[in-house]
């Protein structure tokens, strides 16, 4: 199997591939680590005429402390992630979710910016990112701009990056003292989660991300709000499944997915109380 | 597009089109057919080869990703008077193999997993090998290999006990 035929062109810079972007439009699309696209070009579900490849910006890889929040560039590969030491220490639910996406092949190639910017409801880290409410940095022909992660998702692999803007860092908080826990549930070795739960939850912070639950990643908000206003754990995770729209598919159906994602849920949250 | 690619330490300047991949380059063009492809969609690892030391799954890596980096196949492991790796040696001790299409990707992620985690234990290998299936469920005495392997002496015989690691959230 190989992809349709395509243009490639190779990007010297973030602001050469802006202009590349700009140049080429609709027709064309990054590769970074090609571990979701590529895929997805073999089966022609994408067939993109011109590929504008992002891989060779060593300069957007990388993993920095920045005060309040940590800085990890958008070429950062999941395995650089995962062995972070700043976020080891820093963001512990981000280095363990990223350990945990495709297996050590995929790790090596895949990164978290394009992993973000591919928005697919089965993936870990946008569910993660989302709980930790983290902040996008899209560079684009007028410059760079903020998006908070909660308005980046619009629907299936659709996010509010324009045809022109490249995703370039991720701003995650740092959360001291707060408990964490990430929970993926798959049946086969390195696939992706049927339901996946990841929660931070501690002082001055709130979050619960669900992978698989709906056309988006999204939040548990009504588990969110129901711990924002005292309840229980038990209580919380019985609502996990509220606001979502899991499809069914061979792994399992949409009622199946609502009680994973309850009892995923449960399972973070009392996970989270004892740590860290 | 040209690409530069160093093969096994041998350098390979090749013609290719944009969408070729990085096994079909390894295979049709450079003549190194060690490297299987086997479902062709990143999922069983039999493509797997070393980009710059690190395993990758070669049939999700375009060439011209490649292009000026280094490639290290199954043929590239063992020394030139034919000596085989340790990791190939601890295979062939244990019978680390069935049918054997699965053997080249299982061995060079098995070297990779040495370079990040230098003493893995038995669930670290059985991890550190998710993304390479055996179609003949050969699981046991490919971990058996590892392990020994691991031990410094090839021919070594450590004790395994299969353990669940299919619980990926709950480590």
């Amino acid at each position: 199997m190989i992809p349709a035929a395509f243009d490639y062109v190779r990007a010297e810079s973030a602001a050469h591939a802006v202009a590349l972007l700009g140049e080429h439009g609709e027709e064309a699309k990054l590769l970074a680590g090609g571990h979701s696209l590529l895929p997805m070009m073999k089966l022609r579900l994408a067939v993109p005429s011109v590929l504008v490849d992002v891989g060779c910006l060593v300069d957007l890889s990388y993993v920095r402390d920045a005060g309040d929040h940590v800085a990890i560039g958008a070429l950062t590969r999941h395995r650089d992630v995962e062995i972070s030491a700043l976020l080891r220490a820093e963001v512990p639910l981000l280095a363990h979710a990223a350990a945990h996406v495709g297996d050590p092949q995929v790790r090596h190639r895949g990164t978290i910016g394009g992993s973000v910017a591919h928005a697919d409801p089965a993936s870990d880290l946008p569910a993660v990112l989302l709980a930790l409410g983290a902040t996008l940095v899209a560079t684009g022909p007028a410059g760079e701009r903020e998006i908070p992660i909660g308005g980046f998702f619009t629907g299936f692999l659709e996010s509010s990056l324009a045809a022109d803007e490249l995703l370039t860092e991720i701003r995650v908080p740092k959360v001291p003292g707060a408990g964490w826990s990430f929970q993926k549930f798959n049946r086969r070795a390195q696939d992706w989660a049927i339901v996946g739960v990841a929660a931070v939850h501690g002082p001055g912070i709130t979050g619960v991300g669900l992978v698989n639950m709906g056309s988006t990643p999204l939040r548990a908000e009504a588990t969110e709000a129901a711990l924002r206003g005292g309840a229980s754990v038990a209580d919380a995770a019985a609502v996990a499944d509220e606001g979502t729209e899991p499809s069914a598919d061979l792994n399992a159906s949409e009622e199946y997915r609502r009680h994973l994602a309850r009892v995923l849920v449960r399972r973070a949250l009392d996970e989270a109380a004892g740590r860290p | 597009m040209q690409v530069t690619i160093t093969v096994n330490g041998v350098e390979h300047v090749a013609d290719v089109e944009p969408r070729t991949l990085l096994v079909h380059l390894i295979r049709e063009q450079v003549g190194l057919t060690g490297t299987n492809v086997g479902c062709d969609t990143s999922s069983c690892g039999a493509c797997t080869v070393h980009l710059d030391g690190e395993a990758v799954k070669s049939c999700t890596v375009l060439a011209v990703q490649a292009d000026r980096r280094a490639v290290t196949t199954i043929e590239g492991l063992a020394a030139t008077d034919g000596t085989l790796h340790p990791m190939q040696e601890a295979f062939r001790q244990h019978h680390g193999l069935q049918c054997g299409f699965c053997t080249p990707g299982m061995v060079m992620a098995a070297v990779s997993l040495f370079v990040e985690v230098p003493a893995p234990t038995e669930r670290e290998v059985r991890e550190g090998l998710e993304g390479n299936l055996c179609r003949c469920t050969g699981y046991h005495n490919i971990v058996k290999a590892v392990l020994a392997c691991a031990s410094g002496d090839p021919a070594s015989q450590p004790a395994i006990t299969p353990v669940d690691v299919t619980a990926g959230g709950a480590r």
